[in-house]
């Protein structure tokens, strides 16, 4: 091959990326027929999208970039709380105060971001861990803001853009949701398919080389850790507008936890990874939680052994294998 | 045609299938309970035990139902988090259509199901989420278990009068600690004593040694504490017989977390002499108590242990059996929260309940109990009632 060939191959690999596949619609045409199918389980539903968008900041910054993180529900609760505290103060406008939620998210990950990214591997997992403990621990020494273990209380949300009242059945929640949803899935799609995105995968695989051409890893390393940050803390604002209610424990390690388990049962380092994992998960959860609302853990558990056993790389990681071993069989 | 006469019969017989499907409810009514609890993670055994009292009641109250009345059970594992028992008790109503929501463990998740309480127009029984506030958040909760300042301000107004006039308080580091520290540190001042100390202490510890020593250079009468009941009351147990406290004579008072009665067995000879509060204890020797244990026994064996949760389940299924008796089976949130408030029961294991008028909170004798060898188990033997308490907080603390 020379090197004429080479740079339009390349290129042609690059902007396939950009150009939408007939598939890609799928999630979408899903989303939307599941609102009419499964009108008694929009609740669910909206939890599933709003799981969904967390899942997605991560696998920005695992998946893409490779940062290993067990505190990205500091980000989540920060925003969380966020739309809380303005609910709950006299300014329930939803749309504005999701901006607000992805800003102060943001700011979040840009501070902690420049101190703890020096680090890498274990090291950088304890610190992403203790940030998430310490603002956790802040909020519930803060009671008489946050509410502490009882939890936030009084939010008022108004309608969104002023017509749509947040209803019992969750209608609006839902719509309201997948909307978000679709915005940050364009979001994310621009950004790993941009060249900052290959960049990343470049620091992901071997970061040492990226240094030798001269890449800004540090920089952009810390530029994707705040987006994913922001990402994070819209995702926690959409669960308190929605509950209307903001608790401790969306800042919890349980939280980064269940993000990072529902990524790596859909496929980390893939867009459409939490797309398969975080339904996959929340629905077999609450199946197995009504059959069995007792030792429902019991079965996840089990999901999980059969997934890493069975299916590395997720979902999608077995279904790239088995088209793989299609066309050699054709 | 034939296709059509086909399509035909198989309306007739949809209709049809249709019609005894009406029919059936109209002849038995059935009342769906949603219940809430933690049946899962850290918490889970904390659910069982209410759950083991919601059963146990059905069970023993089959034949009070009303002709043709059934009552079901959803059970739903909110696994102490918020947000899910919001969405399960949001399912509960839009899509099993439940008639009451119960259960609860955590005040943060009483809390959040609430608002929904009110919106869906649905009675919410309180089982044993005990935060003070959660009563005032919807006009359609009702609570049979009880608060932190219900137990813990008789408590310090007693030991201010018979133990000592110096007390530090030890208090796990969120909202029912520093409830039960409020409640205590009122009733021991409003009765003369002073706080020498109060200290805070991390939720999920188990080593309670470092806090305890500097409870013991403070030289107080009484030390108050509060944990959240469990393995962590055994600890607390360890910790003040190792420290030297106990041989200090510094006298260990609190709620009945501190010696709940299913962790007795595994605290050795510390427990004994100390002095708690509670609204329920099996050593009781009410008949309304023997009868209940009995049936316990009958259940779960002679191992299991019941406890003030347990109760609080039978009472809270008792409580809805009442407005079940009362309607036929067929009434709205507001009818059944009209038969609520001001409900009574004298035949309690814990002694007479009733839900007050007008907080929604429950009114109940607390005992003044301390903890002592019975033919060789430790148990809390009650020694001195006050009657019928309301909460204090709530008087205290007026609506606004």
């Amino acid at each position: 091959m020379t090197s004429e060939t080479a740079a339009p191959l390349a290129v042609e690999a690059l902007v396939r990326g950009h150009r939408l596949r007939l598939v890609e619609i799928a999630p979408w045409l899903i989303g939307g027929l599941a609102y009419f199918l499964f009108p008694d389980y929009l609740a669910l539903g909206a939890q599933i999208l709003i799981g969904i968008i967390f899942s997605l900041s991560l696998d920005l910054i695992l998946g893409y970039a490779g940062i290993v993180t067990l505190g990205q529900a500091a980000f989540f609760g920060a925003g969380a709380y966020t739309a809380g505290l303005l609910a709950a103060h006299g300014w329930g406008e939803p749309l504005s105060a999701l901006v607000a939620a992805g800003a102060v998210a943001a700011i979040l990950g840009l501070i902690s971001g420049a101190i703890i990214l020096r680090t890498r591997g274990l090291t950088l997992l304890m610190l992403t861990l203790m940030i998430s403990f310490m603002l956790q621990e802040a909020a519930n020494k803060a009671g008489s803001i946050t509410g502490g273990a009882d939890g936030l209380q009084g939010m008022a949300v108004w309608p969104v853009l002023g017509v749509f009242h947040f209803d019992l059945y969750g209608r609006t929640a839902y719509l309201y949701c997948l909307a978000v949803l679709f915005l940050a899935w364009l979001a994310a799609r621009r950004i790993v398919h941009s060249p900052f995105g290959r960049s990343l995968t470049g620091i992901r695989e071997n970061e040492a080389r990226m240094h030798a051409i001269g890449s800004p890893v540090f920089g952009r390393r810390l530029v994707i850790y705040t987006i994913a940050a922001a990402f994070a803390g819209v995702a926690g604002a959409l669960l308190a507008q929605t509950t209307q209610f903001v608790a401790l424990e969306v800042l919890s390690f349980e939280r980064s936890g269940a993000g990072l388990i529902m990524l790596i049962i859909g496929g980390v380092g893939r867009l459409y990874g939490p797309f398969i994992g975080v339904p996959l998960y929340m629905i077999a959860q609450d199946r197995f939680a009504q059959a069995d609302p007792v030792y429902w853990d019991f079965w996840i558990g089990l999901l999980l052994i059969l997934v890493v056993v069975f299916a590395r790389g997720g979902v999608l990681g077995l279904a790239d294998q088995l088209r793989r071993r299609l066309r050699r069989t054709r | 045609m034939i296709e059509r006469a086909g399509r035909g019969r198989l309306a007739g017989a949809a209709a049809a299938a249709l019609a005894v499907a009406l029919a059936l409810p109209a002849a038995a009514q059935t009342v769906k309970v949603g219940v809430i609890l933690t049946y899962s993670g850290a918490q889970a055994s904390l659910g069982d035990q209410v759950d083991k009292g919601i059963d146990l009641y059905v069970k023993e109250h089959a034949q009070d139902l009303p002709p043709g009345v059934t009552v079901s059970l959803v059970k739903r594992d909110d696994t102490f988090n918020a947000d899910v028992a919001k969405r399960l008790a949001q399912e509960l109503v839009t899509r099993e259509h439940v008639n009451i929501l119960a259960g609860v463990i955590g005040t943060p998740a009483a809390n959040a199901i609430a608002p929904l309480a009110t919106a869906a127009k649905v009675p919410f029984v309180v089982m044993n989420a005990a935060g003070v506030t959660t009563t005032r958040l919807s006009p359609y909760v009702a609570r049979v278990s009880f608060t932190h300042w219900q137990l813990s301000l008789p408590l310090g107004r007693w030991a201010a009068q018979h133990l000592g006039k110096r007390a530090a308080t030890a208090v796990s580091d969120f909202a029912p600690g520093y409830d039960g520290e409020g409640g205590f540190s009122k009733g021991f001042t409003d009765a003369g004593g002073t706080i020498v100390g109060a200290i805070r202490m991390p939720i999920l510890t188990l080593d309670f040694a470092p806090f305890f020593e500097r409870v013991k250079a403070l030289h107080p009468d009484v030390l108050y504490v509060f944990i959240p009941a469990g393995q962590e009351a055994t600890a607390v147990m360890k910790a003040y017989a190792d420290v030297g406290l106990k041989a200090a004579g510094v006298k260990l008072v609190g709620p009945q977390d501190i010696v709940t009665d299913e962790e007795l067995p595994n605290m050795g000879d510390a427990p004994e002499g100390v002095i708690t509060t509670g609204n329920y204890s099996p050593a009781a020797r009410r008949p309304q108590n023997l009868a209940f244990l009995a049936a316990w026994h009958r259940a779960y064996g002679d191992k299991a242990v019941a406890n003030f949760m347990s109760v609080a389940g039978w009472d809270g299924m008792a409580a809805i059996y009442s407005v079940i008796k009362e309607t036929g089976g067929k009434f709205d949130g507001d009818r059944a929260m009209a038969i609520l408030r001001g409900w009574t029961d004298k035949d309690s294991p814990r002694g007479p309940i009733m839900i007050d008028p007008e907080t929604r909170d429950i009114v109940q004798n607390v005992y003044i109990r301390r903890t002592e060898r019975l033919d060789g188990h430790l148990a809390n033997v009650e020694f001195e009632t006050i009657e019928q308490v309301k909460d204090p907080w709530k008087e205290l603390n007026p609506p606004k």
